[in-house]
């Protein structure tokens, strides 16, 4: 039996890392896989929290998030693909024409 | 048996994690983040999430994934010499501390909690996928539309994005 802790302390790293990518690397589709490992951070947090708590909203939330990440994903990479096409960038200090 | 197997899917999964932050190449990070979707997926059958173990392979790795390859491979990204905002690199001394500071307070709690009435065994009694769908279409009916609405407004939204300007002014003439 292993200790619900030990989930939690994967997802916290899991979640850590993510975070460290999105603020590190500078090519867009790169931080858009760190926010998918953010997402599957807090979906370990979730299930092991479901199952430790005996109830099924943790996996229905759960389920939920992998359905806005697909979401995120699809208009994300529609994103990329427009800024590509526009001028050929995909690093995210290159794209600065909403900065004020 | 649990243990050993809990230890290998959570190793791996940092490990892939990692890589997928810190490789150089995309379609490798992409490779990476494949490795870390499956072993997620073993955690939670270890969580006794069945269902949700399928929907991450078949949804996460099978559809998401493979957009992000995709999409790589289209724009034909080239391997860049600095990947990095070396100059935010600083930042990671703090984080390090702070994720340490983090783990000892998460593996050092309690976690005591008012039980609900979904244990192992009731679960397993109905199946994992039919308990989840009686749940999602009678307590969870609202969420469960609102995500449906978000997914078509994100396919639309996607479609209207990507076009090529040119095209639909060509397929008004052809009319």
């Amino acid at each position: 039996m292993v200790p619900i802790g030990a989930y939690v302390a994967v997802s916290a790293i899991l979640f850590v890392t993510g975070l460290v990518g999105v603020l590190v690397r500078r090519n867009f589709i790169i931080v858009l896989m760190c926010v998918e490992i953010m997402l599957n951070g807090a979906n370990l947090n979730l299930v092991a929290f479901a199952h430790h708590l005996d109830s099924l909203a943790g996996q229905i939330m759960s389920l939920f998030v992998i359905a806005i990440a697909a979401g995120e994903a699809a208009v994300g990479l529609a994103i990329i693909i427009v800024v590509f096409r526009g001028k050929i960038a995909t690093n995210v200090d290159q794209i600065n024409l909403l900065k004020w | 048996m649990t243990p050993i197997f809990f230890a290998y899917f959570a190793l791996v999964s940092i490990v892939a994690g990692v890589l997928t932050v810190a490789l150089r190449n995309p379609v490798h990070c992409g490779i990476a983040l494949l490795a870390l979707l499956g072993h997620i997926a073993g955690l939670f059958v270890l969580l006794h999430a069945e269902f949700l173990a399928v929907v991450q392979i078949i949804i996460y790795a099978g559809a998401i994934l493979i957009l992000y390859l995709f999409v790589l491979m289209l724009l034909n990204l080239k391997t860049e010499e600095r990947y990095f905002h070396h100059r935010h690199a600083w930042y990671m001394v703090g984080v390090g501390a702070l994720t340490v500071e983090l783990l000892l307070v998460l593996l050092a709690s309690r976690y005591s909690g008012m039980k609900g009435p979904a244990t192992t065994k009731a679960v397993e009694a109905v199946g994992n996928s039919t308990a989840i769908g009686i749940l999602m279409f009678s307590d969870y009916l609202l969420p469960f539309e609102i995500v449906g609405v978000f997914l078509l407004g994100a396919i639309v939204g996607a479609i209207v994005l990507a076009k090529t300007p040119g095209r639909g002014d060509l397929a008004r003439e052809d009319r």
